[in-house]
């Protein structure tokens, strides 16, 4: 194995190690629901190759609002799939759209694109 | 004069409601403000309608307060209904789509220029003419543009991706074509570095251009299939009328917007008009066309007393109806909000792709950097570096996690649409794979094997009478009885058309029957108590009729005029004309069809016969379905239950999957995983039969996709190059990914020709 080789092999591993740590393994960006007065509760989503914040936190047996924005008209994150709570919803290009759903039991429901590629999380506590 | 009493109303677009709840929640925040007498909020239509004193309240106020709820308000802008909102969004969809052609017939035009361009040196007599470092300028002009314009998206998608630590399709390709064309970029800007290396300089524009334009054709293909596959409740939310013709109290007739329509209003229907909205017809008689809800191709009669149904399309008479229902309490909505949740919901056989795919991009980048690593390491050292690069970009491109996310969505969107169109409402993806496992239905007696009404089977008289005159007069007095098998001869009169005289003196006798005088004579009807009680003798003949119907299991009404016993009737709850046929088509699926009901042996044996049953439970009590349900799984079985009324819920929940026929209650409705819209027992075999084409073509999809990806991405990374010396160009590897998803989507859209026949 010249040097080449063995800069190309290191390079390569480095990076196959960089890519699993940082799609699987890195810190996500946790956000926890801010309350209305109405005793809903609320998160503002931006919606651009992926979901900001993707992990949600909220409080179970009461409603929670989720207001997803969505800040792009790539097609991939047209549709937003929550299949917990049986909902599948057409996201138009920057516009709010707004899902509520009521988390009765606690656990970690994901929502993901049509395809299951953009990921996201309720956990409910 | 007190001016302070007047209400004036107003009406309020609410933006933000998302079920019937937020509906509700921000009704009662309105009706709580200061001055508001009444407040309705139709989910629906997404419009408050508020009765207010203005000296209180105002349109700020009223603002205000769903505002505070959590909701906002649209200003009186343009119309924005459901439907209209769906319209803008389709008009969004098309003006993509639109944009996404252009794109692609930009990278297509280029790409077909570029290609015999890169060929060029594939004749040395003329590239001996042209300068090549002058042809790769040319070549990186022309790409730039498929590059910077048509894929545009893929490279944006994938950064925004990137920095959400979400990988998607985009970043497949972006990674694939960036390092086909960056690898190029600088074999022009700088070609002395490859050559010092003993390198040909060779460029990928070619590849990177031709990607682009097959990723882009496969995208258009998809775009437009992927429309098709919810075209079925773009259909029913078309249906709902938009005016509705109200009876003022005054008596005048005015054209209203619907959403101004009020529980209790009432409606005309004129003939070729729409339903507007569910109700109880108040007077008039036609004929109504519910093929559209119920599946139904006949049109169904109405008369007074009858419901009729929003969107349904009215026939020939005209007739006047009392809304009952509004919004998004309509039948139709209810129908849109059932298959919607449907296809939302994941089907169990769906898991292994989700976990694959979460996981999918990432790995497959893994694999190619792996491919490129062993490629550059094993290869000969002067061509190692192209080698490694097109394996690479070819691992990259023929990925295609799309195939897998497409695979059961789709044909379950097409499948619930299908459904909804035949009459048959599935609940959840989960539903149809149940429904798909079943071996054995089971059957109660009452509602769906038989009309689950008393229906007058025989007249039978003792000679010299005329029967019609005799019924007529029987009827006569029935109608003036709320009993059921009162009816059913009221029913058999009407049937015939004869014409009732006046009965007077009625008198109902308990747990007898009852007894009237018409035209001078006194007409007594009932059981043989009534008869005996009043010492009227039954006459051998009638008698011997009277056994005989017994006999057949059915109920026996007694006739006497003027003290003698003139005729007997036979009632029994009839069989469905389609019930027979029916449960043959079952079990030439393979399928054991078992019937209960809590009717004694002898009548359970005789329906049993009728319709081809063998296998059948009788003196079922209500609260003992459910345990039969458990007595069938227990052998093993995976059990349907097919019923319509509240106390078949535990059985219908207890199943493996429960089926609530017709004009089925609520509860059961609730408790059912499919729900048939016909009273019509073909419904479950169009329902088993949706469920078989839909899981088959759900496995085709996920086998499709799945080996697709597990045969193509080894073939890419040169797998079998050692032995064959095969590699795989990746401009073949982008048609593949283009067509494998555009495969998986046409083989769902094939369900499109599901018919219940």
């Amino acid at each position: 194995m010249d040097t080449t080789e063995s800069i190309v092999t290191l390079t390569g591993l480095g990076l196959m190690g960089f890519v699993v740590w940082y799609f699987f393994f890195s810190a996500r960006q946790t956000v926890s629901a801010v309350s209305s007065s109405g005793g809903v509760q609320q998160v503002d989503i931006t919606v651009k190759g992926g979901y900001s914040p993707d992990v949600i936190e909220v409080e179970r047996g009461r409603p929670v609002q989720l207001s997803f924005y969505r800040a792009e008209e790539n097609s991939c994150s047209e549709e937003l799939l929550f299949p917990d709570f049986s909902i599948r919803r057409a996201l138009p290009a920057f516009q709010t759209t707004l899902v509520e759903v009521l988390p009765d039991k606690p656990g970690r429901f994901e929502f993901t694109c049509g395809m299951g590629m953009l990921r996201g999380s309720l956990v409910v506590k | 004069m007190e001016p302070s009493t007047k209400t004036e109303t107003e009406t309020l677009d609410i933006e933000g409601m998302t079920c019937a709840s937020c509906a509700s929640f921000v009704e009662k925040s309105l009706s709580r403000t200061p001055g508001v007498q009444r407040a309705v909020v139709n989910f629906a239509t997404e419009k408050a309608t508020v009765d207010y004193l203005p000296a209180e309240a105002s349109p700020a106020t009223l603002k205000e307060a769903v505002v505070k709820a959590g909701y906002g308000v649209l200003e009186r802008a343009p119309d924005t209904s459901a439907a209209d909102r769906q319209a803008e969004l389709d008009q969004q969809k098309a003006r993509a789509y639109q944009q996404l052609k252009r794109r692609f017939w930009v990278a297509t035009g280029l790409a077909l220029i570029i290609m015999p361009l890169s060929m060029l040196m594939l004749w040395p007599a003329l590239m001996a003419r042209i300068s090549m470092p002058a042809l790769n300028y040319v070549l990186l002009i022309l790409t730039l543009p498929v590059l910077l314009y048509s894929g545009r998206e893929f490279y944006s998608s994938a950064w925004n991706g990137f920095k959400h630590r979400a990988a998607n399709m985009d970043t497949l390709i972006a990674v694939g074509t960036g390092a086909a064309f960056l690898y190029s970029l600088a074999a022009t800007v700088a070609p002395g570095f490859f050559t010092s290396r003993g390198l040909l300089p060779e460029v990928y524009y070619d590849t990177t251009a031709t990607i682009i334009a097959l990723i882009l054709l496969g995208k258009v293909l998809e775009l437009r299939a992927k429309t098709q596959t919810s075209a079925a409740i773009r259909t029913l939310m078309g249906l709902q009328a938009k005016t509705a013709r109200v009876v003022r109290p005054g008596g005048q007739e005015v054209d209203v917007p619907i959403e101004q329509v009020q529980e209790g209003d009432v409606v005309v229907v004129r003939p070729g008009e729409k339903v507007a909205t569910d109700g109880v017809v108040l007077d008039g008689h036609s004929a109504v066309d519910e093929a559209m809800l119920t599946g139904e191709s006949l049109p169904v009669e109405k008369k007074p007393g009858d419901a009729v149904f929003g969107a349904t399309l009215n026939k020939t008479g005209s007739f006047r109806f009392q809304v009952t229902k509004i919004g998004a309490a309509t039948m139709l909505a209810q129908i849109v909000k059932l298959v919607e949740d449907a296809q939302g919901s994941r089907a169990p056989i769906q898991r292994l792709a989700d976990k694959v795919s979460a996981v999918f991009v990432p790995t497959v980048v893994c694999v190619a950097i792996l491919t490129f690593v062993l490629w550059f390491d094993l290869a000969p050292v002067e061509s190692r570096l192209p080698l490694a690069l097109v394996n690479f970009v070819a691992v990259l491109i023929i990925a295609c996690p799309c195939a897998l996310g497409l695979a059961t969505p789709t044909a379950i969107m097409v499948s619930t649409g299908k459904g909804a169109e035949n009459g048959v409402l599935v609940r959840n993806a989960e539903a149809l794979e149940k429904a798909y496992q079943v071996n054995t239905v089971l059957l109660d007696k009452t509602g769906t094997i038989t009309r689950g009404e008393p229906t007058v089977t025989d007249l039978l008289t003792t000679p010299g009478q005329d029967a019609a005159t005799l019924l007529a007069r029987v009827a006569a007095v029935e109608r003036l009885s709320e009993h059921p098998l009162a009816e059913a001869v009221v029913r058999y009169a009407e049937a015939q058309q004869l014409t009732l005289p006046t009965a007077t003196g009625f008198r109902a006798v308990e747990g007898r029957g009852a007894a009237a005088t018409v035209e001078g004579q006194s007409v007594l009807i009932g059981n043989r108590r009534l008869l005996t009680e009043q010492d009227i003798s039954l006459p051998p003949e009638l008698l011997a009729q009277a056994e005989q119907l017994l006999g057949q299991a059915k109920t026996v009404l007694y006739v006497a005029v003027a003290g003698h016993s003139v005729a007997v009737l036979g009632v029994a709850d009839t069989v469905r004309d389609t019930s027979a046929a029916a449960i043959r088509s079952l079990q030439q699926r393979g399928i054991e069809v078992v019937m209960m009901t809590g009717d004694n042996p002898q009548t359970a044996a005789e329906v049993a016969r009728q319709v081809g049953i063998t296998r059948y439970f009788a003196e079922v009590l209500p609260q003992d379905k459910a345990s039969k349900v458990k007595e069938l799984q227990a052998e093993g079985r995976t059990v349907a239950m097919v019923g319509d009324g509240i106390n078949d819920a535990p059985a219908l929940a207890q199943a493996d999957i429960g089926l609530a026929m017709g004009a089925g209650t609520d509860v059961a409705m609730e408790a059912a995983g499919i729900t048939l819209m016909r009273s019509d027992l073909r419904g479950v075999v169009t329902a088993i039969d949706l469920s078989r084409q839909t899981i088959r073509t759900i496995k085709q999809n996920l086998f499709f996709a799945f080996i697709y990806n597990t045969l193509g991405i080894p073939v890419a990374a040169g797998l079998l190059y050692p032995v064959f010396g095969v590699l795989l160009s990746p401009m073949l590897a982008a048609g593949a990914m283009a067509l494998s998803s555009v495969s998986v989507l046409t083989n769902s859209l094939r369900l499109r020709a599901f018919s219940s026949r």
